[in-house]
């Protein structure tokens, strides 16, 4: 997997491409705006990270640019310009997920995954299943080893997020995002309310439980190994 | 050396005022003031010039045009009578009209060919006047009051068969006198007019210039720093009072926001540098610790979740910051708010009831505002979040209905509420009543819901819900135009 960044802030990039490259991912560094648009624009990544304040042409310009050439790399804007009115700039760019600076590392990594994945995904999904776990889109029913399992629309909004991810892990502020449509900090616990719920009508009565909590980070449904 | 510093400032300053010139008489030639009134003088002095003309024509003027026109009557008079009875009875006819003084002071002379006088008041053909038909401007010697005098007399010539030549004309020395006196009389009021013009006109500008001053003065005052100044008013309520009033209204909102946002400051700075110092603690005590990967690895854990809390109260202050900001803005979108309690209720009603609390959403349908959907709902989840934390349990309503024209949205607890006293300043920033701050909180929770309240040309306001607290949001509520 290669992987563009564009930053000009030197350590946040090598803090980017060291973190990154632990990862697993290959990571080429442009500097400004105006190299990013070349490396971008001659291929071969499978998603541009970039910073939107940048010398030579800003990251928003960049990605105008690079769309406009019908390049669809998907891209994550890291930025410190973090107001829903900063947001839906960045998104109607051409940014696919935006992210706001200071950031936990973890937020990074699940949110690049989650990009890579929707890059494949084919959209005409009906039916989800993660082991023995079946959600049907169409009829909105859940079953569990054929059983069928009675959840409220809200718990149906977040197992469909959790299961479109399976394998990887969520955070909350993904969830909050993607399943609440709401961009700013939960103050309380209320998230891990709802998974809490949700966990115990998918997984009390079965042996091996599905959804993971991951420490420091989120959440995470797959089979334990 | 000594020369290139003579020279090179004059050199290099290209012309302007002369540098002597007093700075305050350059300053008035320079104010708008005074290039007001010299234009209002110009358009001054050319009406009064030309009300003393047309005057003049009229008067003067008119005289002159009189005399001519009686001795136009005249001459077609005695051409008449030639006419009839020739040469010999207009002789006689002259001859009878100068006899004696008719006190019409007109003069009459037939001469022949040569110039020599046949009938006439006048005694000989006057000296150095061309005998031509037409007008003519002559003198003429006069007896008055024992001596002799010249007087300027006007006439017409006109020259009759056989070369004689019959000279009717007017002695016009009052009239001269009287067009004399006029033009004094107009020259004098002219210049008695253009100069009390041209002293009102210094003495109004004046006047402006002052107040004019007296604005300029305080507003550098207070540039200077000194921010409680104000223009002094004279009560006249003109529009120089006006501008003042405007002005010292201005002011005083510069320094409440000033002096509101010195306290911000202040605040923040106070309310950072704890946790900061927390967090540098901990790392130091990481550094000196014992080498133990756990305990390390721990120690940065904390400090990272100490960032995590400084990081989440800097965005609590900039969500209250850009709510303000955006304070007075005409949102676009007209936003149900009944909806955005309904999903606020369904987020937090599980947390609620692993609580103990009896969550419970009362909306009426169709309550719009217009407004912004995020700021609404992190209103409502601040509001269900101090509930949670402060309640301790028991009745937890939401209500959103309409009263009086106004779009409410309410919430209420069954906790220990808010003292009187304490309602109205928990809405200021860091503000926390609880006094050993053991719950998680920043205190900027209320301060975002004023600031969105004031976005919205909203109001929010607590009470007594007997027991527990109600806070009460009202917005002027959003009319649909009417479907066609």
């Amino acid at each position: 997997m290669k992987l563009l960044v564009v930053e000009d802030d030197r350590e946040t990039a090598s803090y980017l491409q060291k973190g990154l490259g632990e990862s697993g991912y290959l990571v080429d560094r442009a500097g400004d705006g105006r190299q990013g648009l070349f490396m971008a624009s001659s291929g071969g990544y499978q998603a541009i990270v970039l910073d939107r304040m940048l010398p030579q042409m800003d990251g928003l310009s960049m990605l105008s640019a690079l769309r406009a050439a019908d390049i669809r790399t998907p891209a994550l804007i890291l930025s410190a310009l973090g107001t829903v009115d900063d947001r839906v700039k960045g998104l109607r760019a051409g940014g696919d997920d935006y992210l706001v600076k200071p950031f936990a590392f973890s937020e990074l990594l699940a949110r690049l995954e989650a990009l890579l994945r929707r890059g494949s995904a084919t959209p005409a999904t009906t039916a989800l299943r993660v082991a023995d776990l079946e959600l049907d889109l169409l009829t909105r029913t859940v079953k569990r080893g054929g059983k069928p399992i009675e959840l409220l629309p809200r718990e149906f909004r977040l197992l469909e997020y959790l299961m479109r991810n399976a394998g990887h892990v969520v955070t909350r502020t993904m969830l909050l995002e993607h399943v609440w449509d709401y961009h700013f900090d939960p103050q309380t616990n209320v998230i891990d309310v709802h998974v809490s719920r949700l966990r115990q009508k998918i997984d009390k009565n079965f042996d091996r439980p599905l959804l993971n909590t991951v420490r420091g980070a989120g959440y995470c449904l797959r089979l334990p190994e | 050396m000594v020369a290139e510093k003579l020279l090179s400032p004059a050199a290099a300053r290209p012309w302007s005022w002369p540098r002597r010139l007093p700075a305050n008489l350059r300053r008035l030639v320079r104010a708008h003031a005074v290039r007001l009134a010299a234009l209002y003088f110009l358009v001054f002095a050319a009406s009064v010039l030309g009300v003393l003309f047309f005057v003049y024509w009229t008067s003067a003027d008119f005289v002159e045009r009189q005399t001519e026109a009686t001795l136009d009557a005249e001459i077609s008079g005695l051409s008449e009578q030639y006419a009839q009875r020739g040469l010999s009875g207009l002789v006689q006819i002259v001859a009878a009209r100068s006899a004696g003084d008719r006190g019409d002071a007109m003069l009459y002379l037939i001469t022949d060919p040569n110039g020599r006088p046949l009938a006439g008041n006048i005694a000989g053909w006057p000296a150095g006047v061309p005998a031509r038909t037409g007008w003519l401007s002559f003198s003429v010697e006069s007896k008055s009051k024992g001596h002799i005098e010249t007087d300027p007399a006007r006439g017409r010539l006109i020259i009759i068969s056989g070369g004689y030549r019959l000279l009717v004309g007017r002695d016009i020395s009052d009239a001269a006198a009287f067009r004399d006196r006029v033009k004094t009389t107009l020259l004098w009021s002219g210049l008695a007019a253009l100069g009390v013009g041209l002293l009102g006109g210094a003495a109004m500008s004046r006047k402006l210039l002052r107040r004019v001053e007296l604005v300029n003065r305080t507003s550098e005052r207070v540039m200077a720093g000194n921010l409680s100044d104000r223009v002094p008013l004279d009560g006249t309520s003109d529009e120089f009072d006006q501008l003042a009033a405007n002005l010292n209204r201005m002011l005083d909102q510069i320094e409440r926001l000033m002096t509101a946002m010195r306290e911000v400051t202040d605040d923040v700075a106070h309310d950072l540098k704890t946790p900061l110092a927390r967090l540098r603690a901990r790392l130091e005590l990481a550094l000196i610790g014992p080498l133990d990967a756990t305990a390390q690895s721990e120690a940065i854990r904390a400090a990272i979740d100490e960032a995590d809390r400084l990081l989440a109260t800097f965005n609590a202050l900039l969500g209250i910051a850009e709510a303000e900001a955006g304070a007075g803005r005409d949102e676009a979108g007209p936003l149900d708010l009944g909806e955005i309690a309904g999903a606020a209720a369904e987020f937090y009603e599980p947390a609620a009831e692993e609580k103990g609390f009896a969550l419970s959403l009362a909306a009426e349908p169709e309550v719009r505002i217009r407004g912004d959907r995020h700021l609404l709902s992190q209103t409502l989840h601040n509001l269900l979040d101090n509930a949670l934390k402060y309640a301790g349990g028991g009745d937890l309503s939401i209500r959103v209905f309409r009263a009086d024209g106004r779009a409410v949205l309410e919430v209420a607890d069954r906790g220990p509420g808010i003292p009187e006293a304490d309602r109205h300043s928990v809405f200021d920033r860091f503000v926390r009543l609880e006094p050993s701050r053991s719950t998680p909180g920043n205190g900027l929770g209320l301060s975002l819901v004023r600031a969105v309240a004031r976005r919205h040309h909203g109001t929010v306001a607590l009470a007594d819900n007997q027991p527990g607290l109600k806070v009460r949001l009202e917005f002027p509520a959003f009319a649909a135009p009417p479907s066609a």
